[in-house]
């Protein structure tokens, strides 16, 4: 656990054995209770409720056939236990042929969803930092880069699907520049780098500007100190920046994840539903309740939740994304914190430096 | 500690949210179907179809309301995406028709899932006589023998084929065989700079377009995608001498690779810049391909004939919509004096002048005033005579998927188009039982 | 630990290391100034194009969406870096009748309009109280909070749609309801706006109140005149950021909204077609998507301050 870390845990817990005497924070608890209710109902009802029905749902299954004289369907609900959730990873639901081979329609749209978040993160994450950097060197027109990079933000994302969409047509402007007629509309591998492109489009530029505020609070004497002492750019970049952005860096990294797992919009509108080698879980799932499915497409989806629970777990859990921390802790303590880290940074890389001569 | 402490809250939060409740009832839904219909009372219906583009509906509609003030006719428009009207159309079934929808334009491909489902109801074949419909449109509209929708528009497809270069190549007839095209383009491209123009084009992106095409080249081999009893048979000899077709076609550029990517538009695109020789299309290319405006390359050069086979002319994929009473609706007389009276010779010929959709009354087609505005009825004609029907299957979404899957995997050459269509029969079995 | 004394170079340590690296006074001073030299220049010029490469990655994309819109319907797929000629009847025939696009971008502010006043209503009280007082389980509140703004819409829909369709007998048909967009839309609005003006409050010094009670005013009223106006940019940039979340929203209004009528702007450009069905209008789709976009880079480019400000608050995209 890092140094930050653990100045938090410090001086929470004093915190909590001495609370900060103020008119407002005492006895506030049921003024709080009224206050936080009625956001809490309101979560209870668009998410909770939803949820538990996913669930009810996901373990009753409904099968039926044609009655062979008249054609007309007869079909029965009945409760399936977890059957629907096994039967996602078997080859009993069919199987489909994507660049990831022969596989179960779930297992398929597993591996994507995986894919996709992975390559997407790194490619945004290395283009991210990249952009912070220049931006955080640049003194003049740095509002005209601000104001460029929130546009990608701000295009809602059906539209920039369709935009890319006549971008990556077979006879659109991508192939021209590149000379190469590639069929990124085909379901096939080029597809899913279609995807990445588009989605490394629109999404860096948010990384960057995270990025570029957590190194704003870099106070520059820092740099200075270490150029002092011989460091390269390259060490600098390593042993100061880096480490003193991730705590922002961590925190947008985990939101674009969070986000690149339940995508949908962006495959959906640039290659189309049903197109196996860009369908994540969240199209199969709609997919399947468009179908009528419900009982299969609620097991995709709550798997599709718990994949997301687990994984938002291991990034605070791994890397101590710092969602929650206390308020009034975090903001007393920012400041401190960081001039320590600072200051370590500084000493360490003046020690790290000698021990190079 | 304070980091591990609210992950651990997080997702026990996460997993609480599951766990709570687990309790609350599922419920239920009851289709109520009346038998008996009486097909008599009369007052205000529904009538239900998708976004209507050419602006005929409405008009018409109101002329009817005109005619019969007691028996006044709503027009609920729904979106243009046809799994939206699909959907919309279910959910007013599951429901117990709490959308007050009577009269459905259902597609053709829509017929056995509606009518397996019990959404629509049969119509009596005496008081829905079909006489001077086309058969094939009639045939759609038809579930185990009884009929469920009543023809209102039909679609087929035609080549498209450049005239121009045909008669420079000296050829006078439109080909009627697969070899016939590939022997026309190779002496198309013998002609001076159109050495890289490419021969036949179609719909090859993985949508409905696909399954259209890959019967037809199915069809037009001798096979039979589905049999006369509803059953498979995509894997036979005759069925597979089609789809190697179709692939062969890709593997020698007969077909552009290009194509994989092609639906209507992409397709019509390639044919009206002047890069194919034959085309594979619906009707509505016709007016935009003879536009002067600039747009088309080929206005006027052009011509179509029926598609080309393995020995003679091909088999078409029909398309179309019909008109079904869903067994919520009451006021059956009104829908049965009102699908009559939209699809009267009269009507149906207005609506294909506004909208170009072609018209299911067999006597329209050599009309003189719809000949001059559209003069491929004749051929469309030819061409819905013999049209076959795609799969009736109650669950028609999943087998165009697993067919489209097959076809696609096949001209990719992810794998050889014998395996994936012996396992498409294998899967349509499934399907289909 | 003031400024001045982290960047003084004459501490103990540093003239320690300073001599044993043999380095005088005089070439620290140096080291220590910028220097104007090549590797100046060097930098400045990679700074520079390193912008203008940035800027260039955002636009050029964009550039492309406009200037397709520009051109003559017939010839959606070009590929012409200007259009010629150069023609603004796609951005007329966005508005013909039988796209429902003006409806569908009033739908579009409608239902954005309301979920945002419905999140900041929420929020704000919300926020204030996880801002200012203390209470037990305040963690836990939080945590529930933006658990729930990592929900996969796509888990909410399935039973949504479910009810939403009077699939039960005790549920009303919601289905082409304005309430049947927002309420859900609610689920990730109301976490990005507490989010957001938890920061915001935090940033208010605690003494603000203090002294408004020791005034005489109740917390009530402290909130109410001495809050609430301080905290306004803080809501204003939350109103923007939840603004622009729920416009762009797609998924749940392409789910619940389904007649022409009812949909919203992203919906309703998502399938445009042309008088013959089949035909799709590129250049038609692009001009939809020049409408609905350039709302909001206007409002992005007036107030990028302030929404950095909130994203970064809030790290929420």
């Amino acid at each position: 656990m890092s140094n930050a870390v653990d100045v938090t845990h410090d001086v929470s817990k004093e915190k909590e054995r001495k609370p900060k005497k103020n008119l407002l924070s005492d006895g506030q608890g049921t003024l709080a209770l009224i206050l936080i209710a009625p956001t809490l109902f309101v979560i209870f009802l668009v998410v909770g409720i939803p949820v538990v029905m996913s669930v009810i749902e996901s373990i009753y299954i409904t099968t039926g056939g044609v009655n062979p004289d008249t054609g007309v369907v007869e079909s029965v609900t009945n409760f399936a236990g977890l059957q629907q959730y096994a039967d996602a990873f078997t080859e009993s639901a069919g199987t489909v042929l994507s660049p990831w081979g022969r596989l179960p329609r779930f297992l398929n749209a597993l591996i994507n969803t995986l894919f996709f978040t992975v390559v997407c993160i790194a490619f945004e994450t290395v283009l991210g930092v990249l952009m912070a950097l220049i931006m955080t060197k640049a003194f003049k027109g740095k509002g005209l880069v601000r104001a460029a990079i929130l546009i990608p933000w701000a295009i809602p994302t059906i539209v920039s699907a369709l935009m890319w969409q006549l971008v990556f047509n077979t006879s659109g402007v991508a192939n021209e520049i590149i000379g190469q007629q590639i069929l990124w509309l085909a379901d096939s591998v080029w597809s899913q780098w279609a995807v990445i492109i588009a989605d490394v489009w629109k999404t860096a530029p948010f990384i960057g500007l995270l990025t570029l505020a957590g190194l704003q609070t870099i106070p520059t004497d820092v740099y200075e100190a270490a150029k002092v002492d011989g460091a390269t750019a390259w060490q600098m970049f390593w042993r100061i920046t880096l480490p003193l952005v991730r705590p922002a860096l961590v925190v947008a990294v985990l939101f674009r994840t969070l986000d690149t797992l339940r995508m949908f919009d962006l495959p959906f509108g640039l290659i189309g539903p049903q197109k196996y080698s860009v369908e994540t879980l969240s199209m199969l799932a709609f997919s399947d309740a468009q179908a009528q499915r419900y009982g299969s497409a609620a097991a995709y989806s709550v798997m599709l939740f718990l994949l997301i629970v687990v994984i938002a777990f291991l990034f605070i859990r791994l890397l101590g994304a710092d969602l929650v921390s206390d308020p009034e802790v975090k903001a007393m303590n920012e400041a401190r914190k960081k001039q320590k880290a600072a200051r370590k940074q500084m000493k360490s890389s003046i020690t790290s430096g000698e021990s190079a001569t | 500690m304070t980091v591990r402490k609210n992950a651990r809250r997080i997702a026990v939060t996460g997993v609480a949210l599951l766990a709570v409740l687990a309790t609350a009832a599922c419920g239920g839904s009851d289709s109520g179907s009346s038998d008996g219909a009486d097909w008599t009372q009369t007052g205000p219906i529904t009538y239900v179809q998708g976004k209507d583009t050419s602006g005929y509906v409405q008009p018409a509609i109101d002329e009817w309301n005109k005619l019969y003030p007691d028996q006044k006719v709503t027009f609920a428009e729904l979106s243009d995406s046809a799994d939206e009207q699909r959907a919309a159309m279910i959910e007013n079934a599951t429901t117990n028709g709490a959308k007050g929808y009577d009269v459905l334009s259902v597609d053709v491909v829509w017929t056995a899932e509606f009518a397996g489902n019990q959404y629509i109801q049969e119509l009596p074949k005496d008081q829905f006589p079909t006489d001077g419909y086309l058969k094939p449109a009639v045939d759609s509209g038809t579930y185990f023998d009884k009929l469920y929708a009543f023809p209102a528009t039909s679609d087929g497809a035609m080549m498209y084929y450049r005239t121009d270069l045909l008669e420079q190549a000296g050829i006078a007839e439109p080909p009627k065989t697969w070899d016939e095209v590939v022997a026309a383009c190779d002496a198309v491209k013998k002609l001076p700079g159109q050495a890289s123009i490419n021969c036949w084009g179609g719909q090859f992106q993985k949508y409905e377009g696909l399954t259209c095409n890959i019967a037809e080249f199915i069809n037009s081999a001798g096979g039979t995608f589905i049999t006369a009893d509803g059953k498979p048979d995509v894997n036979s000899d005759a069925a597979m001498s089609g789809v190697n077709q179709m692939v062969d076609w890709f593997d020698d550029g007969t077909i552009p690779k290009a194509a994989q990517t092609w639906q209507e538009e992409e397709s019509r695109n390639a044919f009206q810049s002047g890069n194919l020789v034959f085309l594979r299309n619906w009707p509505y290319v016709y007016t935009l391909a003879n536009k002067d405006d600039g747009s088309s390359e080929v206005n006027g050069k052009f011509a179509v004939a029926q598609l080309p086979g393995k020995d003679g002319v091909g088999v078409s994929t029909l398309g179309g919509h019909n008109m079904g009473v869903t067994t919520t609706a009451k006021n059956l007389g009104t829908a049965k004096e009102f699908i009559k009276w939209w699809n009267s010779a009269e009507n149906q010929k207005a609506h294909t002048i506004v909208s170009s959709q072609a018209p299911t009354i067999e006597g329209l087609y050599s009309d003189e005033e719809l000949v001059k505005q559209f003069p491929y009825m004749p051929v469309l004609r030819a061409s819905l005579a013999n049209a076959e029907p795609r799969p009736k299957a109650v669950e028609y979404g999943d087998v165009t998927l697993a067919i489209q899957d097959a076809t696609y995997n096949a001209i990719q050459g992810n794998s050889t188009p014998k395996a994936v269509f012996d396992r498409l029969q294998t899967d349509l079995e499934g399907l289909l039982k | 630990m003031t400024q001045g004394e982290s960047t003084t170079i004459a501490t103990p340590e540093v003239q320690e290391e300073m001599q044993t690296r043999g380095l005088s006074a005089e070439e620290m001073e140096k080291l220590s100034r910028p220097s104007r030299g090549g590797k100046y220049w060097a930098g400045l010029i990679l700074t520079i194009l390193g912008m203008g490469a940035i800027v260039l990655y955002c636009i050029i994309p964009f550039y492309w969406m406009i200037i397709s819109s520009l051109r003559l319907p017939t010839q959606g797929l070009s590929n012409e870096f200007w259009p010629s000629p150069t023609s603004t009847d796609n951005l007329k025939a966005v508005f013909e009748g039988r796209n429902n696009f003006g409806r569908g971008l009033l739908n579009s502010l409608i239902i954005s309009t309301v979920t945002t006043l419905g999140t900041l209503f929420f929020g704000i009280i919300a926020a204030y109280a996880l801002a200012r007082l203390r209470f037990r389980m305040k963690g836990l509140v939080l945590s529930i909070i933006i658990g729930c703004s990592m929900f996969p819409p796509i888990t909410l829909l399935v039973p949504l749609l479910k009810m939403f369709t009077g699939f039960y007998s005790w549920f009303p048909n919601w289905m082409n309801t304005y309430q049947a967009a927002i309420i859900p839309s609610l689920s990730f609005g109301l976490p990005l706006a507490v989010w957001n003006l938890v920061a915001f409050f935090r940033q208010l010094p605690v003494e603000l109140e203090q002294a408004a009670m020791v005034d005489g005013c109740t917390p009530g009223q402290a909130f109410r005149k001495v809050i609430m106006p301080l905290a306004a940019p803080g809501v204003f940039t939350t109103a923007i950021i939840t603004f622009i979340a729920v416009w762009n929203e797609f998924l749940i209004a392409r789910t619940f909204l389904t007649t022409p009528e009812m949909m919203t702007a992203t919906v309703s450009l998502s399938r445009f077609s042309g008088s013959l069905g089949y035909n799709t209008p590129y250049g038609t789709i692009m001009a939809a998507g020049v409408y609905v976009t350039v709302p909001l880079i206007i409002v992005v480019l007036l107030f990028q301050r302030r929404i950095v400000s909130g994203l970064t608050a809030g790290g929420v995209k």
